[in-house]
This record gives C-alpha cells, structure tokens and sequence, in this order.
C-alpha cells in the first residue's frame, strides 16, 4: 500500500443507492446489491472520489488521507 | 438479438394518460419484450427499456450518455427539444455543474429547512380552515407550498410567482403553445433569472443564487454565466410542477385507499415509508423521455443496443417490476424493502429527491394530523385531470373536511 494515498468508504447505513457516485467514478465505486461499495478501499489520490463524495446526496461516502484526516466530504 | 430494422415501432405514450394508472402493457412488456421500439410523438425512434434493472443499467451504466443527444433529434414529448442544461451532460463536465449545487441539496442541508416548511405548511392549512370548506388543494395548498420553499432557498421574491409560474408552465405544455411562445417564455424566465444574478453582483445576500453567482465570480474558467443562470431557471421550474403535482397525487392516492389512510393515521412515525411507496406507486410522467444514447453496443433485456442508438427506460415500469416488489400493483404504505427509481438513478439521480423527499413528507404529514376529516368534495368522476402536459396529476383538487 502507498503511504501517501488515500482511503474511500461508504457508509451503507446511509446509502440510497442513487448510483450517483458509480457513475461519476466507475473506476472507484459499484454497486453491490443496490448499495455503493468501494471497489478497492486504497485508491491514488484523485478529484473524482472528492467530486463523488461532494456529492453524495446523503453524505455517506468518506475519502480521508493516510493519517485519517477526512479530506471530503467538506 | 433483434435487427432493428425488421422491428415496428410502438407509438409511446401507449395509450393516453387515465388519471394515475399505468397502462397494462408496461406488465406485458416486462415479461415477453423487455427492451421494445418506439416512436414518441416528435424525435427519432428509441428503444423502451421496461424492466427495473435495465433501467437502471441505462441510467447508470457510463456507456449510456446524455451529451451524445445533443444534435440528435432527440425523442421527446414536446415540439421544442431543450438543448443544453445540466441533464443533456456526461461526467466529467455534468460533474463540474452538478458540484456547484449539489451541497445545497444534501439531506443534511435540506433538514434544517424542514421546521420553515412545517411553518409554510400550518400557514397554508390554518388560511383554509379560516376560509372553510370546501378548498382546491391544489391551489391553496399543494402549489404555494414547494414555490415558496424553493425560492427561500433561491433567493427569488415569491410576490413573483405568477411571472414565473406562467413562463415555466408553458416549457411543458407538450402542445397548446407554438415554439416561439415557448422561446419567448424560456427568454423572459432567462432574462429574470439574469437579473436576480446582476443584484447578488451589487448586493450579497444568503441564498443559493447568490453562492452560485460567487462561485462563479471566483472560478471563471469553471462556470459561463450563461449556465448559472440556466442551471437556477432550471431549479426554479423542475422545483415546481414536480412536487406540486406529487403532493395532490399522494393525497388522492391516499382518499381512495381509505384502510392505508387509516394505517398511516394510526402513526405519525409512518409518513416518511408511507412517502417512499407513495413515491414508487404513483406514475408521475405520462410517458419517460431524457433518451441515453449507448456510446458503445450494449446488451440491454436480451438485445444488442447499437452504439448510437437512444435509449428510454421507463422509471414508472421499473417500480411495478414483480421481480423487485412483490405484489406491486397493490399500495402498501408499509412496503419495507422498497428500492423504487422514482427520482432516477445514476448522475442525474434527482437533485431535488431529498427536499422533494422532505416537502412531502411535510405536506402528507400535516395533511393527516391536521385535517382528519380531510375529503374529496366531488364525485370521483367529476374531478379535472391535467390534459396534454408531461405528468399526470389533478388540474384541481376541491376538498372538505
Ligand atoms: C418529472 C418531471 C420533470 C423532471 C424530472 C424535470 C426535470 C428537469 C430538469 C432536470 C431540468 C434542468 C435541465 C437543464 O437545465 O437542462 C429541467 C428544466 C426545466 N423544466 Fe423540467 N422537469 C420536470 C417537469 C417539469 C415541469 C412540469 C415543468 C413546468 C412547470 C418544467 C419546466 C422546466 C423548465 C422551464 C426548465 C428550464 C429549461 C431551460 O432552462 O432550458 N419541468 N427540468
Ligand atoms: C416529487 C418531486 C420530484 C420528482 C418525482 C423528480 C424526479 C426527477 C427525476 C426522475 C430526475 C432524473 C431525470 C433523468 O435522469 O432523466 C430528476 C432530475 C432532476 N431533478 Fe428532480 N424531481 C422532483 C423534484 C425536484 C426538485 C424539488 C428539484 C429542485 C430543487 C429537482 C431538480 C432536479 C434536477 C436539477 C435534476 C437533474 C439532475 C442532473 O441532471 O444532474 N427535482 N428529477
Ligand atoms: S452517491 Fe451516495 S447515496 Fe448515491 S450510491 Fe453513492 S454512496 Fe450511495
């Protein structure tokens, strides 16, 4: 694993599988039984999973750095 | 697979609207002939996708686009075809639009608005039961109520809304206007728009105009005016017919179902799940447009969708789909699992789906706790559907209680 990447998760309690996130970042997210899910939970750092996760309507995707700090949603 | 040549295409819509109930074919369809041609009344030909996850496939899946409609004679619903805009684009440029409002719309955003709305609310039914029976629901209840959350939220002055209520009514009148009335209305709703922007300019204020204005002021290699303005006419009107026709929708779904009506008085607790069957029960549009054109060939219901070919999924299909809901024909307020695509699905899942969410909630919820008694105060049969328009939902809703 690359220390300088960063973390994506989904908070399935709060996903309502709009599919908003698998479209704008098919490369990161898919849908797994009507919810999102991170398709590899380390990912490079990139604005697609920061645009992903702004716009989450329900705020359930976290992307944090590699201390854990939350990067997005802002 | 099928050559597509070979195939008739169906006139879409099927059959003309009867109140909400959707038409019968959809079940046929879902079963024999999943993915169908059709013919809508203007526009070239697409293929109807009937079944819930074909749908979302074509909603979801990035090789189906929006932008690749634009050019197209796209199939549509009305004479006019709406280019542009935040729905006739792809990722990344839609993402770059979207990021501009999508804050504005998250459930947390839109709960702190809730407690206003539950105020508009009791206003709007207090006005009523001053007044006395009977009232038109639609008029005194179920149109003020999302106009005025939206421009509170705009920053648009609500003494306003007979300019633009008129201006956006007519972009979905499918065929008593003539394309340049339409032109003229979608300029004066522009031109308005674009005022409102020029006055944040001179003069912040604490509205969602005023963030886009200065979010565009700051990154003027990200935003044209032009889509600022677009994007807040487009807010203003989707933000309009869609929960205002919903609300007397839900209401008359709920005075005909007299024993859910009753489930759901039982407890207040049950309005939001009560709101999600509501939601997926009730055909909103007469017929699905906002066609996806396949980038590439795409197997889609047991059929090679070409690339170039366009593409409808019908969300009001997909949310009676027996595979998905059991029993999907009945209304049942307390369906748990209820995964219905009555907002979208995919980037363009509905901006609005969480205040739209919130706004029913309240409205249904006041309804209820308020107006026990609450009635239709006509003969089913004399009450006046909305005709020749791109939803289905009462003209008027006359009420006692
Ligand atoms: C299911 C129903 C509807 C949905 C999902 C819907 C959705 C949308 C969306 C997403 C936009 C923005 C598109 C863009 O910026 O390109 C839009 C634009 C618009 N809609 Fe609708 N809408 C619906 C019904 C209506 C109704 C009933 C009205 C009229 C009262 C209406 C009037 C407009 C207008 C005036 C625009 C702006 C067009 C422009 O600026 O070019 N829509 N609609
Ligand atoms: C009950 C009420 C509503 C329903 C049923 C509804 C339904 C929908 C649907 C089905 C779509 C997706 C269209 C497609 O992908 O072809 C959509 C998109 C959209 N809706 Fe709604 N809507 C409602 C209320 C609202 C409200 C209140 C607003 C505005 C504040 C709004 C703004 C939008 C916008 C901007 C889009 C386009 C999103 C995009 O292209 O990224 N809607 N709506
Ligand atoms: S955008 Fe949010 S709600 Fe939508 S599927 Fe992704 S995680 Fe779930």
């Amino acid at each position: 694993m690359v220390s300088t990447g960063w973390r994506i998760e989904v908070d399935a309690e709060r996903c309502i599988g709009s599919g908003s996130c698998v479209g704008m970042a098919p490369a990161h997210f898919r849908m797994e039984s009507g919810l999102a899910t991170p398709i590899t939970t380390a990912v490079e750092p990139t604005e697609t999973v920061i645009d992903a996760a702004e716009s989450c309507p329900v705020e359930a995707i976290a992307v944090r750095d590699h201390d854990d700090t939350l990067i997005a949603p802002s | 697979m099928t050559d597509v040549t070979k195939v008739a295409a169906r006139p879409y819509p099927f059959s003309a609207p009867d109140r909400l109930n959707l038409d019968p074919l959809y079940a046929e369809l879902r079963r024999v002939e999943p993915l169908v041609r059709v013919r809508l009344p203007f526009g070239e030909q697409a293929w109807l996708a009937t079944r819930h996850a074909d749908v979302r496939t074509v909603l979801g899946d990035a090789r189906f686009s929006r932008a690749a409609s634009v050019g197209r004679d796209e199939p549509r619903l009305t004479p006019r075809q709406i280019e542009g805009g935040i729905l006739s684009m792809d990722p990344p440029e839609h993402t770059r639009l979207r990021r501009l409002v999508a804050k504005a719309f998250t459930a947390r955003r839109v709960e702190q608005l809730r407690p206003r709305t539950r105020q508009i609310a009791d206003e709007l039914i207090d006005a009523m039961v001053a007044a006395g029976p009977p009232a038109d629901l639609v008029e005194h209840f179920a149109t003020p109520l999302p106009i005025q959350v939206i421009c509170e939220l705009l920053g648009v002055p609500f003494a306003d809304r007979h300019l633009f209520h008129v201006w956006s009514e007519a972009i979905v009148s499918t065929t008593s206007l003539s394309p340049e009335q339409i032109q003229e209305y979608l300029d004066n709703l522009h031109g308005y728009i674009g005022e409102l922007v020029q006055q944040r300019r001179r003069q912040p204020t604490d509205d969602l105009i005023c963030a886009m204005v200065q979010a565009h002021d700051e990154h003027q290699d990200r935003f044209t005016e032009q889509e600022v303005v677009q994007l807040a006419a487009g807010l203003l009107a989707a933000g309009h017919e869609t929960t205002v026709t919903q609300l007397p929708n839900f209401a008359y779904v709920l005075l005909t179902h007299p024993e859910q009506l009753a489930w759901l008085r039982a407890d207040p607790a049950r309005v939001p799940t009560a709101v999600e069957e509501l939601m997926r029960y009730v055909p909103l549009g007469v017929a699905s447009a906002f066609a996806r054109y396949a980038t590439e060939d795409v197997e889609v219901g047991g059929v090679l969708v070409r690339a170039g070919e366009p593409v409808i999924g019908s969300l009001s299909s997909a949310n009676r789909d027996e595979t998905v809901f059991t029993d999907p024909d009945r209304l049942d307020l307390g369906r748990e699992t209820n995964p219905h695509i009555g907002f979208g699905h995919g980037v363009h899942h509905c901006l609005g789906a969480q205040l739209a969410r919130m706004e029913l909630q309240v409205g249904i919820g006041a309804l209820v706790a308020r107006l026990p008694e609450l009635r239709i105060a006509v003969p089913e049969p004399e009450l006046t559907w909305k005709s020749g328009m791109i939803v289905r939902g009462l003209a008027r809703m006359p009420v006692a209680w």
